[in-house]
C-alpha cells in the first residue's frame, strides 16, 4: 500500500507538472521556446570563445566548454523543477496544504513536479548537442561514444540533481517568494565550481576543493569521457582516474549528497510546519 | 517611517501619485527586511555565476579588459532581472493573486504604482549590481580608466530611465497576459543576454545584430560604459558615446511615452474584456 501511494504521488505529480509547464500554448510555440532559450545561453559561450580565439573551434577547449554547457543545462532545470513547485502550490496555485492533507509522498511528489522541467531540459541538451555536433564541429563520433558509461552517468546524474533539487525546496518551504527561481540562481552558481565550461585548475587553488567536493563535478566529467574521451583526456584534472573510479566517486558523493538533501528536507518540512508557512503567500 | 494612513485626509493629483509610489515602495523595501535570505540568494550566488564567465575568458587567454567586461555586464543583469521579474511578471501575478482588481478599483495611477515597485526593487537591484563591481572588481583586480564622469553619469541615468520606461511599457503588455507571462519573462534572460552584448563587446554581433540588441537600452548603455571606463572600450565600441547618449535620449522619450499611453489603452482594454480577474490555471 504504502509503495502504490509512492508511485501514484509520483506519477500523478509527473502529468500534473507536464501539463503545467505545456499546455498554456500550441506545441510549435512550446518547442519554439524551448529551443531559444538553450540555443541563446550556448551562443554567448560560443561568442566569447570566437571573439578572443578567432573562431578556432578545433581546440580541445571548445569542446570542452561547449559540451559541459550543453549538459549543464540539465541542473537549472531539475533544481528549479523540483523547488519552485513548492512556490507555485504554496503561493500561486494556493494548493500546497491541501497536497500536505491528502495521502501523498511529498518528496516523490516534488521528484515528480521535476520530471516536466526534465524532459524539457532533455530536450534543450538535445538541441544544442545537435547545434554544436552540426554547425560548430564538435568532435562526436556516434561509433565512438562509450554508451554503457553514457546512461549509467547520465542517470546515476539526474538522481543526484534530484536530491539536490529536494534540499533546495526545503529551503523554498522556510523562505519567502523571491523575484527568481532559487533552483537557477544556485545552479549558475554552481557554475564556477563544477568545472563546467573551464577546467578546474583555472581557479585558485583554495577554491578548487569546492568543484571536488560536487557529484556534479565528476558527473559532467564522465558525460564528456563517455561523448568524447580524447578531448576530455586532454586536460589534466581527472586524468589520474579511470572511468570505473569516477563512477564510484560520483555514487559517493551522491549518496552523501542525497543524505544531506534528505536530512535538510526533513529539518525544513518540520520547521515550515511548526511555523505555519505551509499555506504562507509573500507578495510583495 | 511613513506616517499612519489618515482616514480622513483626501489626496489627489500629484500628492497621490507620489504616495502612491511611496506605497507601492514601501511593502517591497519591508519584505527585504524581513526576509535575508534574498541577500545570499539575490547577491552573492550571482557573483559566483559573473565569476564563471571571468574564469572562462582567463582559461581562453583573453585580455585582461574582458574580465572588467564581464564584471561590468554581470552588474548591469541585475537591472535586466528587475524589469523582468519584479516589474514586468509582477503584474501578472498581481492578478493571480487578486491585487491587480483592488489597484485598478483605487483611485491611484498604475504609472505610480509601477514606479513604486521599481523604486522599491531598485534597492535591492542596486546593491546587487554595486556588490558585483565592488567584489568583480577587487577579486579580478579589474583597472579602469575612466574618460568623462560626467557622460558616464549621464548614460547610466539615460540607460536606467529607458529601460524601466521599457518594463513599465512591457508591464502594460502583460496585463493581458496569462501564464504565458511567466515564460515570457523566462524566455527573456539568455537571448537578451546574447543580443546585449552582456558577457563580450556587442560590437562582434555585426551592425544588423548590434542595431537590433539596442532595442534594449542596456545595449547601448553597456556599450558606452565600456567605452568610457575601459582603455580598450573605445576600440571595442559599437557607435561613438555621444550618438549612443542621443539614442538613449530618442529610447527614454519613446518607452516612457508608450509606457504611459500602453498602460491607459491595455488597462480599458482589460477592463472591457474582463481579463484583470481572469485565473486561466
Amino acid at each position: 500500500m504504502r509503495n502504490s501511494i509512492s508511485l501514484r504521488s509520483f506519477l500523478s505529480a509527473s502529468w500534473l507538472g507536464w501539463k503545467i509547464e505545456s499546455n498554456w500554448t500550441d506545441p510549435f510555440l512550446f518547442a519554439t521556446y524551448s529551443i531559444i532559450k538553450p540555443l541563446a545561453s550556448a551562443g554567448i559561450l560560443v561568442l566569447m570563445y570566437s571573439i578572443i580565439t578567432n573562431g578556432n573551434f578545433d581546440n580541445p577547449m571548445f569542446a570542452y566548454l561547449y559540451l559541459g554547457n550543453a549538459f549543464y543545462q540539465y541542473v537549472p532545470a531539475v533544481l528549479s523543477g523540483i523547488s519552485w513547485t513548492i512556490i507555485d502550490d504554496r503561493e500561486h496555485y494556493r494548493t500546497l496544504k491541501y497536497i500536505y492533507i491528502a495521502p501523498v509522498n511529498i518528496p516523490l511528489y516534488l521528484f515528480g513536479r521535476g520530471v516536466a522541467k526534465f524532459i524539457t531540459g532533455s530536450f534543450a541538451v538535445l538541441i544544442t548537442l545537435l547545434a554544436g555536433f552540426i554547425f560548430l564541429k564538435v568532435p562526436i563520433d556516434i561509433n565512438q561514444i562509450n554508451w554503457p558509461l553514457f546512461i549509467l552517468s547520465l542517470i546515476l546524474g539526474i538522481i543526484m540533481l534530484a536530491l539536490l533539487g529536494l534540499l533546495l525546496a526545503g529551503i523554498t518551504l522556510i523562505t519567502a517568494r523571491h523575484s527568481y527561481y532559487i533552483g537557477d540562481v544556485v545552479a549558475s552558481g554552481l557554475f564556477l565550481f563544477t568545472g563546467a565550461i573551464f577546467p578546474l585548475e583555472v581557479l585558485p587553488v583554495w577554491l578548487r576543493p569546492i568543484g571536488y567536493a560536487l557529484p556534479i563535478t565528476y558527473w559532467l566529467e564522465l558525460l564528456r569521457r563517455s561523448l568524447v574521451g580524447n578531448v576530455a583526456q586532454a586536460f589534466p584534472t581527472f586524468t589520474q582516474l579511470s572511468n570505473l573510479d569516477l563512477v564510484l566517486i560520483l555514487f559517493l558523493t551522491s549518496v552523501i549528497a542525497g543524505l544531506i538533501a534528505i536530512y535538510f528536507f526533513k529539518k525544513c518540512n518540520h520547521s515550515a510546519r511548526e511555523r505555519g508557512l505551509i499555506d504562507m503567500s509573500t507578495n510583495y | 517611517m511613513l506616517p499612519p494612513i489618515q482616514l480622513t485626509q483626501k489626496h489627489s493629483g500629484i500628492r497621490l501619485f507620489i504616495m502612491t509610489v511611496f506605497g507601492r515602495a514601501y511593502p517591497r523595501v519591508i519584505g527585504m527586511q524581513r526576509e535575508k535570505s534574498w541577500l545570499f540568494f539575490d547577491i552573492f550566488v550571482p557573483l559566483l555565476s559573473v565569476s564563471a564567465y571571468v574564469f572562462v575568458y582567463r582559461a581562453i587567454g583573453a585580455p585582461e579588459d574582458y574580465v572588467g567586461f564581464v564584471v561590468v555586464g554581470g552588474a548591469m543583469t541585475a537591472f535586466w532581472m528587475n524589469i523582468l521579474w519584479s516589474m514586468s511578471s509582477q503584474l501578472y501575478w498581481e492578478k493571480e493573486q487578486g491585487n491587480l482588481a483592488l489597484y485598478i478599483i483605487s483611485p491611484a495611477s498604475m504609472m505610480a504604482i509601477l514606479l513604486g515597485m521599481a523604486l522599491g526593487g531598485l534597492f535591492a537591484t542596486l546593491l546587487r549590481a554595486i556588490t558585483i563591481m565592488v567584489f568583480g572588481s577587487l577579486i579580478f583586480n579589474v583597472s579602469y580608466h575612466l574618460v568623462s564622469f560626467w557622460q558616464l553619469i549621464a548614460i547610466f541615468s539615460l540607460s536606467m530611465i529607458a529601460l524601466y520606461g521599457m518594463g513599465m511599457m512591457s508591464a502594460s503588455i502583460f496585463l493581458l497576459l496569462s501564464r504565458e507571462a511567466w515564460h515570457i519573462s523566462n524566455l527573456a534572460t539568455e537571448p537578451v543576454y546574447l543580443i546585449s552584448g552582456m558577457y563580450f563587446p556587442v560590437k562582434n554581433l555585426g551592425f544588423w545584430g548590434s542595431a537590433f540588441g539596442s532595442i534594449i537600452p542596456l545595449t547601448l548603455g553597456l556599450d558606452a560604459i565600456r567605452q568610457l571606463i575601459f582603455e580598450s572600450g573605445p576600440s571595442l565600441g559599437f557607435l561613438s558615446v555621444n550618438i549612443e547618449i542621443f539614442i538613449l535620449i530618442l529610447l527614454s522619450v519613446f518607452y516612457v511615452s508608450a509606457a504611459k499611453f500602453l498602460l491607459a489603452y491595455i488597462e480599458k482594454l482589460a477592463v472591457r474584456e474582463g481579463r484583470l480577474t481572469e485565473n486561466r490555471r
